[in-house]
């Protein structure tokens, strides 16, 4: 195992710098590193405090130190997309394909399939949407790729919503949530309580060797699922998610505390599945209950008023209960 | 090599030959053939180093060929009809990317009422989208432009589709003259990519542009189909030194010398208008034809040659613009600009519907008298029509109407042909 591979856990209490400085250099992150490749470099539109920005920036550098720098990626259309490469500047240090919105996967796959038909088995290819390409328009490409087991990680960068068209309901839109085509209006305000479309069980379901989940709140973490992932070849999932304050209708600081909080209440839960089968979680240390989470977040404001929506809050509750129980995070 | 073969596995011999790298794979008929000849050679390593993939949907099938033409490597694939407007978003992608896909259409109508048969509907729906579009008129032309076509995307950075009718060409048993693979070899060299995803050298592919250089991206690609207009004509010379024979070009003409009525169409139909010709020629017509070779880009100055001592023209067209009438003859008026002749519009063949020579011969001697519309319908069954117009006027609750039509003219095998 790589030193940078070894789970490493802090334990700190009353702030959450944790840092690189307790740590041998040879166990410090890919971000630490001096020679890590800034592959989306500064200078992109991104806004204050995007989790997605900072999500794609520590895996597609992750990425690279795991390949040696032999990495193509291609991107969904969506906000990574269009913040990163406004005509005629770009923030991308590697090789980079937009191509459309739904077709990311497929795009992916047809530069594999180069790689193999040039005999260039060293150069990797790494697929990258929001959760509106992904779960939603580019989910027929996507099912395609893992079902075919090509040689593609595929990443997604779940902010819950439509973001770069203006906060609309994505499938990835929790029960509740105010979007802009979800309004906090009439009997029940905000997105339906569906029975929801959980993207890395179905990625798990096709049995593809490795799905995991991540967040931008674990960043270490996010890293070693990236390179792990980097490790091993056919179709890869890995489900990041990154808070937006803009469509979430939260303060740019509380990007890492709003992802901490999804995973800590259990509504984000953290763990990596080999061939269809969950081989790890990340345990939660002291649960958190959603409220905590939800009143950081305009898009919940409905549920706090005069009167608080109780019902609906046991609800979201409940959904976070599950979730512990499924995977076994309170051990 | 003479060889008695079906149109679509001539072409997947060919699409070998030309030693394709990625080929993308989706069933849809009547092209379904090609790639199943292609999947074969394949998984048998008679075609070596070419990736073949079964894809999900026509749209991943042209995604999967953005992907392998940006990574640099010749890749191909083959569509029909509702296949290529499920894949339309990325047809006008892979154009504005600039990459040189070689794709077919087996040419077929498109639904509904859901048609399996022939017409130029669904290429015609593409038109706009910036790919090149070469028409074949027999199998051993759409063989050929295959080997054309690599050489012209490639030497332009464009992708292009060769179009060839559905069945009439994709499924007939015809004699071919296949070419070797030292022939091909040294007509199509390897594929030397402008652009390409390479960690040695990063580039960014497919920024967003706004308005201050859009229009400039938009003319490149409206430049490259004018070079293509000198293009075209230069391959065609060059195969035909080096095959031997003719195939592609601009247009063709055929007895057009001293023609009063001239018929332009495209593709496979143009056999049957040539019988025609020389039958009324012979009966001492001043008649003669024009076969469009190259729909995209339009060649206005031969056409506009080739018509301009001409009395009339007829438009014969496999597809219709709804509402307008033609979408081949808005070309060639606009290639007779300034040139004043009579000028008709024959939409024709439509789903399947033979296009037969006694039809033709009616058509033309019509035309000979300028006693055609605008806009003919060939062989439109006008007491099936009035009696649904009549059905409509009289009921509201009709039902669908294409149902309805067929319960009218009852069995349909017996109405064609």
């Amino acid at each position: 195992m790589h030193e940078q591979d070894q789970q490493i856990k802090f334990y700190q209490t009353g702030t959450f710098t944790v840092g690189n400085r307790l740590l041998a250099e040879n166990q410090r992150s890919v971000q630490a590193d001096m020679h890590r490749t800034n592959s989306l470099n500064s200078g992109h539109r991104a806004c204050q405090g995007c989790g997605e920005a900072l999500g794609a920036r520590y895996a597609i550098d992750a990425a690279m130190q795991a390949t040696g720098n032999q990495l193509i990626a291609v991107n969904a259309t969506g906000c990574l997309e269009v913040f990163s490469t406004p005509y005629p500047e770009t923030s991308w240090q590697i090789p980079w394909i937009h191509s459309l919105f739904g077709n990311a996967a497929a795009v992916a796959s047809g530069v594999a399939a180069a790689q193999r038909a040039l005999g260039r088995p060293d150069v990797r290819v790494i697929a990258q949407g929001g959760d509106g390409g992904t779960t939603d328009i580019g989910f027929g490409c996507l099912s395609g790729m893992f079902e075919r087991n090509d040689d593609v990680l595929y990443i997604c960068y779940d902010n819950e919503a439509y973001m770069n068209t203006g906060v609309q309901r994505s499938s990835a839109t929790p029960p509740a949530a105010r979007t802009a085509t979800t309004p906090a209006l009439g009997p029940a305000p905000g997105n339906v309580f569906g029975t929801g479309k959980n993207v890395p069980r179905i990625a798990m379901a096709h049995r593809i060797p490795y799905v995991a989940t991540a967040s931008v709140s674990n960043l270490r973490d996010l890293e070693r699922k990236v390179r792990h992932a980097m490790g091993i070849h056919g179709a890869r999932y890995i489900h990041i998610f990154v808070p937006c304050p803009l469509g979430w209708g939260s303060a740019p600081a509380d990007t890492i505390k709003l992802a901490r909080l999804a995973v800590e209440t259990g509504l984000f839960p953290l763990f990596e599945a080999h061939d269809g089968q969950v081989t790890s979680s990340t345990p939660i240390r002291h649960k958190v209950p959603v409220t905590e989470y939800l009143k950081l977040q305009k898009r919940y404001a409905h549920l706090f008023g005069k009167e608080p929506d109780l019902g609906r809050i046991a609800q979201i509750q409940g959904m976070a209960d599950r979730n512990v129980d499924d995977f076994g995070l309170l051990q | 090599m003479l060889k008695q073969t079906e149109g679509s596995h001539a072409v997947a011999e060919a699409i070998a030959l030309c030693r394709p790298q990625v080929i993308c794979a989706y069933p849809i008929t009547p092209q379904t053939h090609i790639v199943e000849g292609l999947g074969e050679m394949v998984k048998a390593e008679e075609l070596k180093k070419c990736e073949f993939i079964n894809v999900e949907s026509e749209f991943a099938a042209l995604s999967v060929a953005i992907g392998a033409s940006a990574a640099g490597v010749r890749t191909y694939t083959a569509t029909s009809s509702q296949g290529l407007l499920f894949m339309a978003e990325a047809v006008y992608n892979a154009a504005g990317l600039g990459l040189p896909i070689v794709m077919t259409i087996g040419n077929r109508a498109i639904g509904a009422p859901i048609n399996i048969w022939n017409d130029h509907s669904d290429s015609m729906s593409m038109r706009d989208a910036g790919w090149i579009q070469l028409y074949a008129e027999t199998n051993q032309e759409a063989l050929d432009l295959h080997i054309q076509a690599f050489r012209l995307a490639e030497e332009l950075s464009c992708p292009v589709m060769v179009c060839m009718d559905g069945f009439i060409l994709t499924h007939a048993y015809e004699r071919v003259d296949m070419p070797t693979q030292q022939q091909v070899d040294a007509y199509l060299p390897p594929y030397s990519p402008r652009q390409i995803l390479d960690p040695a050298d990063p580039v960014s592919i497919g920024a967003m542009v706004g308005p201050e250089a859009f229009t400039e991206v938009r003319y490149l690609s409206h430049h490259k189909q004018l070079r293509a207009l000198d293009l075209i004509p230069e391959l065609a010379a060059e195969f035909k030194a080096q095959f031997g024979r003719d195939s592609g070009g601009l247009i063709r003409t055929y007895r057009t010398d001293d023609a009063e009525t001239i018929v332009v169409a495209l593709g496979s139909v143009n056999g049957t208008v040539q019988e025609v010709v020389d039958e009324m020629r012979a009966r001492g017509s001043r008649i003669g034809s024009v076969s469009i070779g190259s729909f995209r880009p339009f060649p206005l100055d031969p056409l506009r040659e080739a018509l301009k001592a001409a009395k009339r023209v007829v438009v014969l067209e496999k597809c219709l613009a709804v509402g307008l009438g033609g979408i081949v003859s808005d070309g060639v008026r606009k290639s007779l600009s300034g040139i004043v002749l009579n000028g008709y519009t024959v939409i024709a063949g439509l789903g399947g519907r033979a296009i037969t020579r006694a039809s033709l011969t009616r058509l033309f001697e019509d035309a000979e008298r300028d006693a055609l519309e605008q806009v003919t319908f060939l062989d439109l069954n006008a007491d099936v029509v009035s009696y649904e117009l009549e059905r409509e006027s009289q009921t509201r609750r009709t039902g669908p109407t294409a149902e309805a039509i067929l319960r009218r003219i009852g069995t349909v095998a017996s109405n064609i042909g």
